[in-house]
């Protein structure tokens, strides 16, 4: 009896490779020695008992039956039935498993059978390099080949650079520096992926970078950060990450407002097919962002009061949404009648219109007095001294942003009067970690399928209309999220 | 019972790294976090059923027992007594297996065990990532 056994490292998630090797009949795709394949009699080919007639490219013919197939432990099971060669009692097994440092696969294959006296070594030799090796080799192929992006052909130069539009900022300043220009895309580095972006995410902090109020984009350079699309190439040691898999990404430095992008591959993250590339755009930034912010920073909880600035805006409605799931009474601040319907449909209990009442005096009343246990504010100047007021003992008070303008610190006396804990804290921070990063975002898709966040894209521009697309977020006109479309 | 699933590939042959932990005594020698270890009653490092000492960095002390160890498979089972963790039937097992192609090192590390609901996400993070992973990663260096 011999035995051979032969393993490798497949950099794919067990889920991808497993998709194609569960189907018995797949290896006339990726095997380089199989010819022509069939599953006999008609039978799905991921049915134990099922029996697949091939030709190997050599010429010489196989009959191999599955006996046993587990999708929970990625494991198959097959023997030879009939084979010109002269092997006999052959039972081989494959099995993969998880790399959990690098979200790759290992993939385990080995087998026992007889063979004439004197040919041992021969066909030991022919299973482990010709089948398996080959094999492995081959699905590697396979899967950098067969997932490629049917995209428009880009223009690439010689050198692998694809030239394409983007938004530059020649100098910081108003909507006016957002100019559309040609920019060249760089092959993916080691580390590396590249992305043909098919939705472009608007956030306020892309205001910031763009004013300067925020130091990270220096001039000339494209600002944004985030979007969604495919993933075109990758460079050396990618794993996780083919090309062709749908992801998006929410992450530091700028760079997102283009048509290409490449970009570090450890920040993508793959999308499930329930979340849609403009939902994926609209969400992965602002989703994430509420869910450190209810989950991690505070972890809001039953019979919270939450009071939620701009309760209407990108993050505001998340936050309404999934405060409201976790069984707080939700408190939010509006600008318009129109703002305050849009929070209310998410799930905000009390919006308060700001230009008809004073929020603090209405926080105060809605809690018996108590004032919120946490206060979202991402206005900043115009608000976080009633913020603090209107925060109940003990509060935790966030401040996330500063739309209005950058906000006084708090004093400490004010602080230590409430037993107050005040965070200035920044999502990349939480996100640096691409494990945690998976963490958060899972969380986030996980509950758009459920149906508890609901992301309303409340405008859609072309690329080339960035600025009109800050100008209207500038001015509050827009309710939910802006994406642009490259 | 909550399971917990690190797995890693460590870029040397699989005996090379099973040398390295199949002392049971040993992990001063390739963990980050563990100050000093011994075996409790002068017992042989690698006889099933002896119990480890070892003081972490951070201070804390636990004591282990060896339940399985299979020179044969590279694989260890081991059973914590007693941590400061506030795990409870917490079992381990550490594992190595061969990839031919490189000759390189699969690796896993897996975990059982109870604890209060409300740890379980932390423990599971702190065991998966701060323990196993970060014990991967030094072994990785050691081993280069």
């Amino acid at each position: 009896m011999i035995k051979v056994t032969r393993s490798a490292v497949i950099d794919a998630p067990v889920e991808r490779v497993w998709a194609v090797l569960r189907d018995f009949n797949s290896h006339t795709a990726w095997h380089p020695i199989v010819g022509e394949s069939a599953i006999e009699n008609g039978e799905p080919a991921d049915q134990v008992g099922c029996v697949r007639n091939f030709t190997l490219r050599d010429g010489n013919h196989i009959r191999e039956q599955l006996l046993a197939l587990s999708d929970e432990e990625h494991v198959s099971t097959y023997c030879i039935l009939d084979a010109t060669l002269p092997m006999r009692r052959y039972v081989a097994t494959v099995q993969l498993k998880r790399v959990t440092d690098g979200n790759r696969t290992f993939w385990h294959w080995e087998s026992t059978f007889d063979v004439p006296r004197g040919r041992e070594r021969e066909f030991a030799e022919l299973v482990g390099k010709g089948v398996y090796e080959a094999g492995f080799e081959g699905l590697r192929t396979y899967l950098r080949q067969s997932r490629a992006a049917p995209a428009p052909a880009p223009r690439r130069s010689a050198r692998g650079t694809i030239r394409c539009s983007a938004i530059v900022i020649d100098r910081h300043g108003g909507a006016d520096e957002l100019k559309l220009r040609d920019i060249d895309v760089q092959p993916p580095g080691p580390g590396e992926a590249r992305l043909r972006q098919t939705a472009i995410g608007v956030n306020y902090i892309d205001v910031y970078v763009r004013t300067g109020a925020y130091p990270l984009l220096s001039a000339p350079g494209v600002p944004g950060m985030e979007a969604a699309g495919e993933v075109i190439d990758v460079g050396e040691g990618v794993t996780g990450i083919l090309p062709g898999d749908r992801v998006a990404y929410a992450c530091a430095p700028v760079g997102a407002y283009a048509q290409y992008r490449t970009l570090k591959a450890d920040q993508l993250v793959v999308l499930p097919d329930s979340i849609g590339d403009d939902v994926a755009a609209a969400l992965m930034l602002k989703g994430m962002s509420a869910e450190y912010l209810v989950r991690r920073l505070y972890r809001v909880q039953r019979g919270d009061f939450v009071l939620v600035h701009s309760a209407a805006g990108g993050v505001g409605l998340l936050l309404c949404q999934w405060a409201k799931h976790l069984g707080a009474t939700v408190i939010g601040t509006v600008s318009t009648e129109a703002k305050a319907r849009a929070a209310r449909a998410a799930g905000c209990d009390h919006p308060i219109v700001t230009t008809q009442d004073d929020f603090v005096a209405r926080t105060r009343e809605i809690t018996g007095g108590r004032g919120a246990n946490v206060v979202y504010d991402a206005v900043g100047k115009d608000t976080l001294a009633g913020s603090l007021e209107a925060l109940a003992t003990p509060g935790h008070l966030v401040s996330y942003g500063q739309s209005s303008g950058a906000p006084e610190p708090p004093p400490m006396t004010v602080l230590s009067a409430k037993s107050a804990t005040f965070s200035r804290p920044v999502l990349f921070h939480y996100t640096a970690d691409p494990a945690v990063l998976r963490e958060m975002a899972g969380n986030v898709f996980d509950l758009v399928a459920r149906g508890v966040l609901r992301v309303e894209i409340g405008q859609r521009y072309p690329l080339a209309e960035a600025a009109r697309a800050h100008r209207e977020l500038e001015a509050r006109r827009t309710i939910g999220a802006s994406v642009l479309l490259p | 019972m909550i399971k917990v699933y690190t797995s890693s590939i460590i870029d040397a042959p699989a005996d090379a790294v099973w040398a390295q932990i199949r002392d049971f005594n040993g992990l001063p020698k390739w963990t980050p976090f563990v100050a000093e270890s011994r075996i409790e009653g002068g017992q042989p490092a690698d006889k099933v059923g002896c119990v480890r000492n070892f003081r972490l960095k951070d201070g804390g002390v636990i004591r282990e027992q060896l339940l399985t160890l299979s020179d044969y498979d590279f694989q260890c089972t081991y059973s914590i007594l007693e941590s400061p963790m506030g795990v409870e039937n917490y079992v381990a097992t550490l594992r190595l297996t061969p990839v031919t192609d490189g000759n390189r090192t699969f690796a896993e590390w897996s975990a059982e065990f109870d604890c209060v609901p409300e740890r379980e996400q932390a423990l599971a993070q702190q065991i998966g990532q701060g323990v196993f992973q970060a014990a991967f990663n030094s072994l990785k260096a050691l081993v280069r």
